[in-house]
């Protein structure tokens, strides 16, 4: 392992982890809810049987999320994003993706951020899980050789 | 007021997750090279985030209810189950293969990242999936 210093941003980086924190606390502290973005994708899936007030506040919060590069280039310069990702490799990993934030009750955000604020060990065990699995495969498909 | 309260907290999510460098995918994959070069920036990210859920969570749990005195909606489960890991190893090599997990993939769709459509796209067939899996 060597440290990349120069990818390394730590302004932006505490910057963006603050908003991210407010973002969660805010949703918490007036709604009681988990800002667990896999589970309130995955809720909208139930739109039909859902109680009456279980989908506003979910589908608000998408609009959130979406219109934030709109309002965020109101004022600042959007980064330049450069991938070369293909599509069949987009599809593989949103399925992934999808199938295991459903079988493990999270994701990022939802673990993440909201489950380790609140100590849960279950968000514990999630968080160390996707972040070796994380490690260990960008290894395979970086360094190995193999894939 | 509370869903005025869900848009924000989506949007400054959204401003956040950008900010931070997360819509990158390859700033994530930095991240995920720990046995390579390695980019510890996304480690600051959470490391940022999560002393404030923490208060916040503090205070609700002490209060058993919202700062609008409602009842709070938290997840109960405590045990340590199978679906819990595996789900959490899938998504992992997910995640590392495209570099996008699901917030930034939906922030992505209206940074107007063309091709993320087909992650997000997937990504619900994959909720379905396992919902019509685990009902029968």
């Amino acid at each position: 392992m060597t440290i990349d210093w120069i990818a390394f941003t730590p302004g932006s980086a505490i910057i963006g982890g603050v908003l991210i924190g407010l973002a969660a606390s805010l949703l918490a502290l007036f709604n009681g809810r988990i800002a667990g973005i896999s589970g309130i994708v995955s809720q909208l899936l139930h739109w039909k049987s859902a109680p009456k007030d279980h989908l506003p506040w979910r589908v608000l919060f998408l609009i959130g999320l979406v219109s934030s590069g709109w309002i965020y280039q109101l004022f600042f310069k959007l980064p330049v994003i450069t991938t070369s990702i293909s599509i069949t490799t987009l599809m593989i990993a949103g399925l992934l993706v999808g199938v295991g934030t459903r079988l493990g009750s999270g994701c990022t955000s939802g673990h993440g951020v909201c489950g380790l604020g609140r100590l849960s060990t279950r968000s514990l065990i999630a968080t160390m899980s996707f972040m070796t699995a994380g490690f260990v495969a960008t290894y395979l498909f970086l360094h190995s050789g193999l894939i | 007021m509370k869903l005025v309260i869900a848009y924000l907290s989506g949007l400054i999510f959204g401003v956040g997750l950008i900010v931070s460098g997360m819509t990158n995918p390859k700033k994530v994959i930095g991240f995920l090279d720990l046995f390579g070069h390695w980019d510890p920036s996304l480690m600051l990210v959470i490391g940022a985030a999560i002393p404030i859920t923490f208060i916040a969570f503090r205070w609700l749990e002490n209060k058993q209810a919202t700062v609008l005195n409602e009842p709070i909606h938290l997840p109960g489960k405590k045990h340590i189950d199978f679906p819990l890991i595996g789900g959490s190893v899938l998504f992992g090599v997910g995640w590392a293969l495209a570099g996008y997990c699901p917030g930034p993939a939906i922030v992505s769709l209206g940074l107007g990242n063309g091709d993320v459509v087909y992650f997000v796209i997937a990504m619900v067939a994959g909720m379905k999936l396992v919902e019509f899996l685990t009902k029968t």
